[in-house]
């Protein structure tokens, strides 16, 4: 009896041992401040841009700006439009790398894989140029008769959508790429000979097929994009604003920090759903569709 | 059965998309027109700027990056891989907090780990600088060290391990000789990527960097924000090039070694 409980506690004691270093480091860097965020926004403004001793409901009162719901549903719809746009590309991409040759395939994937190596400023920066009033697709388009001389492509919803769907295309090809790989062929061309055309075949046997490889493209797309920042800062107008845009003004500008714990308590709620959904589907950590193979 | 072309031009479509902007940018450094709309002729004025006085603060801010990596790259693979021999050896309700713990990150928005850290630092009146960035950097990569490790670790079939014991190695013998070689290609991966993360971070960086602190991605942030672009092009133009060769490099590695085991 003694033996085996000294080896039980042995064991226990091996389990803290190596469970300890990265649980309390997460405790206290990711878990406490995430909680903080909730009580310091309920926390009164201090001196020098801190935080303040009082607690007070006026923070989330300041939150009632008459511009903050339509910012609020603008980051709501451009999120989804975006992720809706990606998969709608990214669902044939998966498809066709998962069917061409070896060649090819390798080929396909480093050359997909290249852009997320380069620095995520610099890409939006090299839009900034090609999206410039005197910029060559500007002339391009005008040359075509697409657009007026006087049409103006930069700061706009449009143009933040456009690299938003640009910077997100890779997160959403490998995870629908991963599922794809998987998928057994012979199904989808077994559904044409019993007389299912191409496009039915495609949505109703590839598509369900790969369900979740669409459920982790659509989230690594999805929570990116509602916490926007660069995006609409560098490539957007006044009309572009995104949570992501209050939060950094409301922090480094008017340093009104609990007024930014409020808002970001808003954007965690914002995502909350989602997530809980996502960690219920993932919770398995034998999965074999873990996030780590996803982006190694 | 003839097959759609369709995936295959939307594809191709795909990549144009991709390297169109990238590839304007490159031609812009070389290009003597200050704005880089229409072609004025070639030059190398913006490189060498890079290397003048003008550039002094892009190789400081370099250092930093650089440090900041290292050290978080360190920190993050010791935490990273302790943590995912926590997760695969044992199974409790206290591992499955443990998981989320080390999972959540991974899907939560950059920006909100950003702004809860530097409120936490704040709250708790810590000084921002060099060692907030190594926290804050540390925090996100152990996550995807964790998970690159926890990946290798479930490929593998670990009663090998018990293998090793009952043919006679001690315990020290079994987790240097046996375990360590099998999990260092995951090891090696998540470090890799610990590193390229933060070489990149922007996002959460920016909210929790100190005065004298900037990295590169902050220093170009602010270049973008003055207007200092032809720089930025030359900048951006080396640092693609390095990004290329490593890759290259890398890809020459894989297939040597494939062929060596293969």
């Amino acid at each position: 009896m003694g033996s085996s409980r000294g080896e039980f506690r042995k064991r226990l004691l091996g389990e803290y041992a190596v469970t300890a270093p990265s649980l309390l480091w997460m405790t206290l860097f990711f878990l406490l401040p995430t909680l903080i965020i909730f009580a310091i926004a309920f926390r009164s403004r201090g001196e020098f841009g801190g935080i303040g001793d009082q607690w007070t409901f006026e923070t989330l009162k300041s939150l009632s700006y008459p511009n903050y719901p339509s910012i609020i549903w603008r980051t709501i719809w451009m999120s989804v439009a975006c992720t809706g746009l990606t998969l709608a590309i990214a669902i044939p991409v998966a498809y066709y790398i998962a069917r061409v040759s070896a060649r090819t395939r390798d080929l396909v994937m480093l050359l997909t894989i290249i852009p997320f190596w380069t620095n995520f400023l610099i890409r939006i920066f090299a839009w900034k140029s090609v999206l410039h009033p005197e910029g060559m697709l500007k002339s391009f388009l005008v040359w075509c008769h697409v657009l007026s001389p006087d049409a103006i492509l930069l700061y706009r919803p449009e143009a933040v959508l456009v690299v938003m769907v640009y910077t997100e295309l890779p997160f959403a090809i490998l995870p629908l790429y991963a599922a794809a790989e998987k998928f057994d062929f012979s199904l989808f061309e077994a559904a044409m000979d019993l007389g299912a055309s191409r496009l039915y075949a495609f949505f109703h046997v590839f598509v369900p097929g790969i369900a979740e490889g669409v459920l982790s493209a659509c989230l690594m797309v999805l929570i990116p994009c509602v916490g926007s920042y660069v995006i609409p800062d560098m490539v957007g107008g006044k009309d572009s604003m995104m949570i992501g845009n209050i939060i950094v003004r409301t922090t480094l500008e008017n340093r009104n920090i609990p007024a930014a714990a409020a808002l970001s308590a808003v954007m965690t709620l914002v995502m909350f759903l989602p997530l809980l959904y996502f960690l219920k589907r993932k919770k398995n950590p034998d999965g074999s569709a873990s996030p780590a193979k996803e982006v190694v | 059965m003839r097959r759609s072309h369709f995936p295959a031009i939307l594809t191709w479509a795909v990549l144009i998309f991709f390297y169109v902007p990238i590839i304007l940018l490159v031609i812009n450094s070389f290009n003597l027109n200050r704005q880089g709309t229409v072609w004025t002729g070639f030059t190398l004025k913006w490189y060498e700027q890079l290397f003048s006085a003008k550039g002094r603060a892009i190789w400081s801010a370099l250092s930093n990056t650089l440090i900041v990596a290292l050290l978080s790259t360190v920190g993050a693979t010791i935490l990273g891989t302790c943590g995912a021999f926590a997760l695969h050896k044992f199974k409790s309700k206290f591992q499955n907090f443990h998981y989320c713990l080390i999972y959540t990150p991974l899907v939560v928005p950059d920006i909100l780990i950003g702004i809860s850290l530097l409120i936490f630092f704040m709250a708790v009146k810590i000084q921002l600088g060099l060692s907030t960035i190594v926290i804050a950097h540390i925090t996100f990569c152990v996550s995807y060290v964790a998970m690159a490790v926890l990946s290798r670790l479930q490929d593998f079939d670990m009663t090998i391990l018990e293998a090793a014991r009952d043919l006679g190695a001690n315990r020290w013998t079994t987790t240097w000789k046996v375990l360590v070689p099998i999990i260092l290609p995951g090891i090696f991966a998540g470090a890799l990527l610990a590193f390229t993360l933060s070489i990149d971070d922007f996002v959460i960086t920016f909210f929790v960097n100190g005065p004298g602190t900037t990295t590169l991605p902050i220093q170009i942030q602010g270049m973008i924000k003055r207007g200092a672009l032809p720089l930025i092009n030359a900048l951006s133009t080396l640092l693609l090039a390095i990004t290329f060769l490593a890759i290259l490099g890398y890809q020459i590695l894989l297939k040597r070694s494939q062929r060596q085991s293969g």
